[in-house]
């Protein structure tokens, strides 16, 4: 036989072979499996990753987990049924051909608020997915500071990339927060993630700055089954930013994200989040779904991790970011802005798990509901027998602006240990007319009045973001409840 | 510059809720001068004050005021204060979390925004708010504290005159600005009333006592109750107030009326 004979006999039985693999997949250079979910759809997305056996594993047995679990029902939103079997589990990243040449070709509401946000162009152009060939700036930006990075040992890439180059720490870390039978959106995650961040902190280091989404932002679309995983070693210490102001640009309406976080003795992990999905129109139609699943593990001694959120998108938010304090003298923080306008439902909080002694955590949380939404705090503090002298402080803080929006506060406590000290207070106000009025006497435009109004509000809150972030998620706060009053 | 007085309060009818407060007050105020009203409460002063800000759920219900020649009725109430209308508040509301500072930075930035102005240099700004501050001896600490919250009664009333100072209004309205006051502190808020009267300018000082008026020398005095002006004149008039009271006026007013019927 000929070599080019040879040859293709080789790839016909080689496509056979994946054909008994893949079932009906004609085609594994495919890039985009088809709607619905199954095995083979899982065994599909593995073999695109070219990960290894137990990674696959490990999502089978998630896959299988959730078959026999329901869509949770306890939380305040209301949406309808969501047909699994009618998404798409797998596409590549969209090719330039599929993309806007320009900006004139992108949607001109997305770019007004991109001016307002004070986006620059290039900036404005990767996200609203425009097809940018050229090298910018941040680009260079972010490989010098990869490089930073490597001298430190910080290891931060893509997840995908870090199951190819460190297969070892994400073995003995994945699922080590969330196990894969955590809850339904965290399962489905389990079987079904495509990408996300991955960061490691070796001991002792202090990560030289703010780790960022943001920096990857041309790279791969992590799609919406994202999963990050952040380990801080000892006595390390890492700030990661996640998502961005911008309203970005995306498909999938269903978004269900994993995120676990791991501080070792000593450690240190401050998260924050700003989330402005596209929350739907005035009337209510589309919108993305949020359902999110964090949570922190504080497993050394003295360890430490924060999470600070702005929450301003998305239709429905589904989201409790937690912290189990299991070091003793670990440290749990929960500092949340959640921004309901329109027809937007959010149910968020945190869970507050106290195993370890002298254990502490600080729950501050502002709510602001606007328009016809359904704002909703949902927390625990729970102090497990052991966790001798807990402490916890929680405040949750509800901002209402017009008549026809609701608030909702459903803190539970659970102490097992008569040494806990928990303090719990709560506040429901209203943007008075007074205030309105007299910042509007002094020539403040109402809009301009409301945002500066609940940034008053929210100030306990943003003064913890970093810097970076902070003067843009002040600008974002008014943005999303223009429309709001009158 | 507009030849039309600079405002002209014409047969003003008012109520806030439906309850009549205003009935039929003329007042006219031209650039350089500083009127005073007086009177006893639930007279209409504050409702004068309100009507002319544009406040929600104060009415005109007849008659009409015109600034530099506008109908007031037309513009809303940042409008007004773009145009150069100035309220010092008799109790200033406070907006929690947001500084002292960054509130008067968003006042005078929403003016100049409005005039078609670039935003104030924060340095050049910093340095003007601390002229005036100390020129009203406010404290700069003040300055960091969110605006109003849990300021005594004299920092309140100073944290107004501050603003208007920054403001530079055309029309100033001050209602009870010298209440709550002590004598060293009505001083101080005094001169720096007095320190913004210009020949472009106007001041409409609302006010009890006669006190202020000390400090701060009107050219006409008003007396108001029920809802009306009731008597005009200079200066002199305040000093008859604190010698007799109201009740000389408003009985002069009702046999007036009687005579009239």
């Amino acid at each position: 036989m000929s070599p080019l004979a040879q040859q293709t006999v080789d790839a016909v039985e080689r496509l056979r072979d994946e054909r008994k693999k893949y079932d009906f997949f004609t085609d594994i250079e495919s890039d985009k499996a088809p709607k619905g979910l199954n095995e083979d759809i899982i065994r599909f997305i593995s073999a695109k990753k070219q990960e290894p056996e137990w990674l696959l594993e490990w999502r089978l047995r998630a896959y299988q987990r959730w078959l026999k679990m329901s869509h949770p029902d306890w939380a305040r939103v209301a949406h309808p049924p969501i047909d699994y079997q009618d998404l798409y589990y797998y596409a590549a990243p969209k090719t330039n051909v599929d993309r806007p040449k320009s900006l004139d070709e992108v949607d001109p509401e997305l770019l007004r608020t991109y001016e307002k946000l004070g986006i620059p162009l290039a900036e404005q152009e990767i996200l609203a997915g425009v097809a940018v060939d050229a090298v910018f700036d941040s680009v260079s930006v972010a490989t010098t500071f990869k490089e930073k990075l490597r001298e430190v040992g910080v290891i931060f890439s893509s997840f995908s990339e870090a199951v190819q180059e460190h297969p070892e720490l994400v073995r003995r870390y994945l699922g080590s927060v969330v196990p894969y039978s955590d809850n339904f959106f965290a399962t489905l995650n389990s079987a079904v993630f495509t990408d996300g961040s991955f960061v490691y902190i070796p001991e002792g280091v202090r990560c030289p700055m703010e780790l960022s989404t943001y920096f990857r932002i041309n790279e791969a679309n992590t799609g919406q089954f994202e999963r990050t995983l952040i380990i801080a070693e000892k006595d390390s210490y890492v700030s990661y930013l996640e998502g961005c102001t911008a309203p970005q640009r995306d498909e999938n309406q269903l978004h269900a994200a994993v995120v676990e976080l791991v501080a070792l003795d000593d450690a240190e992990i401050k998260y924050s989040t700003v989330q402005n999905w596209y929350p739907g129109d005035a009337e209510g139609k589309g919108g993305i779904y949020n359902f999110v699943t964090k949570r922190g593990d504080c497993r050394g001694d003295r360890s430490k991790i924060s999470w600070t959120q702005v929450e301003t998108g998305s239709a429905i938010t589904w989201k409790y970011p937690s912290c189990i304090l299991r070091g003793d003298n670990s440290v749990g923080e929960f500092y949340s802005i959640a921004i309901a306008n329109n027809h937007q439902q959010i149910d968020s909080g945190t869970k507050m798990l106290h195993l370890g002694k002298n254990t502490s955590s600080r729950v501050i949380s502002k709510g602001i509901s606007a328009g016809k939404s359904s704002n909703c705090y949902r927390g625990l503090v729970s102090i497990h027998p052991k966790a001798e002298s807990a402490r916890n402080f929680t405040q949750c803080d509800s901002l209402l602006i017009g008549d026809s929006t609701s608030a909702h506060t459903t803190p539970y406590i659970e102490s097992k240990n008569p040494t806990a000290l928990l303090e719990h207070e709560a506040t429901t106000s209203k943007v008075s007319e007074e205030q309105l009025f007299y910042c509007r006497q002094r020539g403040i435009g109402e809009e301009e009045a409301v945002a500066l109004i609940v940034n008053g509000f929210c100030r306990e809150v943003l003064q913890k973001l970093p810097m970076e972030f902070a003067v843009e998620a002040q600008q974002l706060v008014g943005i999303s409840l223009e429309g709001s009053i009158g | 510059m507009s030849s039309a007085p600079l405002l002209q309060i014409q047969n003003l009818h008012a109520e806030v809720d439906g309850k009549a407060i205003l009935r039929g007050v003329d007042l006219v105020l031209e650039r350089g001068q500083v009127h005073a009203i007086m009177g006893p409460n639930g007279s209409g002063k504050s409702t004068l004050a309100y009507i002319l800000a544009g406040k929600d759920g104060y009415d005109i219900t007849d008659g009409r005021i015109l600034f530099e020649g506008s109908d007031l009725a037309e513009m809303d109430v940042e409008t007004r204060a773009r145009a150069g209308l100035f309220l010092g508040f008799q109790y200033p509301v406070a907006i929690d979390g947001v500084a002292t500072i960054s509130f008067l930075k968003e006042a005078v930035n929403a003016r100049r925004a409005a005039a078609g102005k670039d935003k104030l240099d924060a340095v050049a700004f910093l340095k003007q708010v601390r002229a005036f501050a100390a020129q009203l001896s406010f404290d700069e600490s003040m300055l960091k504290r969110y605006i109003n919250l849990g300021f005594s009664g004299g920092e309140k009333k100073r944290a107004e005159i501050l603003q208007m100072l920054l403001l530079e209004p055309t029309l100033a309205v001050l209602d009870e600005t010298d209440s709550g006051l002590d004598v060293d502190a009505l001083k101080t808020v005094a001169t720096g009333i007095e320190s913004l009267r210009s020949p472009e300018r106007a001041m409409l000082l609302i006010t009890h006592y006669q006190r202020l008026l000390q400090h701060v020398r009107p050219d006409y005095v008003h007396i108001m109750a029920d809802g009306n002006i009731l008597h005009s004149g200079g200066p002199e008039l305040a000093q008859k107030v604190e010698d007799g009271g109201y009740a000389e006026f408003q009985q002069s007013a009702r046999t007036a009326q009687t005579a009239q019927a």
